[in-house]
């Protein structure tokens, strides 16, 4: 695609909070890196990402600039990246066609300009396979979209906007309930040269994320990074999600399910 | 009105807009959400909805505070009722005394387009219509200035991309925006492109970006009767079995 341009960061210049305070920091996100945002409904985080999304100019009620590798867009770089700066994932998301996934993958690559059936085809594999690689139980290539479990559906959502989204930052909205690999799916994601932002109520992903922020009344609050006890708090989290995964494999194979400590062994 | 306020109100130029798009795509609370957003930059609005059968949408809009007035086709082609009346609904937009007219048309059918040269010209379309639908909607989405994709929150990032492209590939030229109708995410921006809408002091003379259909057969004039032998005028026969092309004359 002609107007591609890779985008290594995007800045949100300090704004102010809904009282009118203004914001304490300039906030800098970068490709390679997994932001998390937190902070209860109604503290702000949609108004954050709908500023990032609609390239904010002082235009907004929170009054913040976005800056693209720290510099104000032009207004040729506004127009082409206006609705499509932003690639999205929610829980409330769902395939709607009535498409085998390896047909239905590959008109999406076509549209990103692979003309090369073959090519094409070869692309949409791999982002199958990476999907697969994340759900819980694999899928065919000729599987039914409308047929995916959710679990399934979310794998091949995450696999694609990681291996074929266009757009630059990837915003996931509370996909952790989602039967979907979370680790695996962080390191696809990181893998995949897009600026990445996360909002939710995960412990496991807000502490993976390489930095934290937390929004109250319409403004950044605090930017934290891990600290060394939430490293430990982290990997004994992230264990005790490994157990939970080999439990609900057990169950679903019909295994023998054993005891507490075979799932969860006390470090 | 005395006669030279009438006049006054007449000469004035107004925005224009029109809005096309299929039924229960969100148009109206598109529309209504954006009107709010104009409201707050200071630009007034008037609403005029063409609609077939029946319409509820002008309380939607009254309850937003806009000046509404609702045209019902019946038993007319809705298409050829709208050209029909494009003269008078503009003049009693005018007399509204808003900065801006947005005309909404619900039930053309695919073949129509109610959009005209040098009227900034919308079409509203849902991503839950299957990603063949660019193709089919015609001309009211490929001679439009500004596509509006609506119901984007529902459906996965990359049947977005997929729609957005095909979209793309009928309308080389218009800008394509996702927009929310329910939460109003996109309105302001929508509202910013509508208030550079170009004025214009009357419609009399302006020109249809697309002929409309022909009609005029027995069945315009109340026929129900099926067959051959019922049918006068403008009747065209398929040769059924055979492939036919589309046709996209201009």
């Amino acid at each position: 695609m002609a107007n591609e341009q890779a985008i290594a960061s995007i800045t949100v210049t300090a704004g102010r909070d809904k009282a009118g305070n203004p914001e304490p920091w300039d906030l800098t996100f970068r490709t390679g890196e997994v932001v998390a945002l937190l902070g209860p409904t109604g503290s702000g985080k949609s108004r954050l990402l709908s500023d990032i999304e609609s390239l904010a100019d002082g235009d907004t009620p929170s009054g913040r600039r976005l800056l693209l590798d720290g510099q104000a867009p032009t207004a040729e770089q506004r127009f082409a990246l206006h609705g499509r700066l932003v690639a999205q994932l929610t829980q409330n998301m769902n395939f709607v066609l009535d498409m085998a996934a390896l047909e239905f993958v590959t008109a999406h690559a076509e549209s990103r300009g692979i003309a090369d059936p073959a090519a094409a085809t070869a692309a949409a594999r791999q982002v199958i396979d990476a999907a697969n690689a994340l759900a819980g139980e694999p899928f065919a290539p000729h599987t039914q979209l409308t047929q995916l479990s959710g679990g399934q559906s979310r794998a091949l959502m995450i696999a694609d906007t990681a291996l074929l989204s266009w757009s630059p930052v990837l915003l996931l909205d509370e996909i952790e309930n989602a039967g979907v690999d979370k680790r695996a799916a962080m390191r696809l994601l990181l893998g995949s040269d897009k600026i990445v932002v996360i909002a939710t109520h995960d412990p496991v992903l807000a502490l993976s994320a390489d930095r934290r922020m937390v929004i109250a009344n319409g403004a950044v609050a605090a930017v934290l990074t891990r600290t060394p006890a939430e490293e430990a708090l982290l990997t004994r989290l992230a264990t005790q999600e490994e157990g939970l995964a080999a439990l609900r494999h057990a169950l679903r194979t019909g295994a023998p399910v054993r005891a507490w400590e075979a799932f969860f062994p006390t470090p | 009105m005395n006669e030279a306020a009438h006049e006054e109100a007449t000469a004035r130029p107004m925005r224009l807009v029109t809005v096309a798009g299929p039924p229960a795509c969100g148009k109206t609370a598109v529309v209504a959400k954006t009107c709010a957003k104009l409201r707050e930059a200071g630009v007034s609005t008037a609403v005029i909805k063409f609609d077939c059968l029946q319409t509820r949408d002008d309380a939607l809009y009254q309850a937003a505070g806009v000046p509404v007035s609702v045209a019902l086709s019946g038993g007319l082609c809705p298409d050829h009722f709208f050209a029909s009346n494009l003269e008078e609904a503009f003049a009693w937009a005018q007399h509204t005394g808003a900065d801006c007219c947005i005309i909404e048309t619900a039930g053309l059918c695919n073949r129509c387009s109610p959009h005209l040269r040098g009227v900034m010209a919308l079409c509203i379309i849902d991503n839950l219509m299957g990603i063949d639908a660019p193709e089919k909607i015609g001309p009211m989405l490929r001679l439009a200035d500004l596509v509006l994709v609506t119901k984007g929150d529902l459906v996965s990032q990359a049947e977005r991309e997929v729609y957005r492209h095909r979209i793309r590939q009928m309308n080389s030229r218009a800008v394509i925006r996702h927009i929310n109708g329910l939460t109003g995410q996109g309105c302001q921006e929508l509202a910013q492109i509508l208030a550079l809408a170009p004025a214009v002091a009357t419609v009399t003379d302006m020109k249809l970006r697309f002929s409309m259909p022909a009609a005029v057969c027995s069945y315009c004039l109340s026929e129900t009767r099926i067959g051959a032998r019922y049918q006068k005028g403008n009747v065209r026969k398929v040769e059924f079995g055979h492939r036919q092309e589309g046709q996209h004359g201009e």
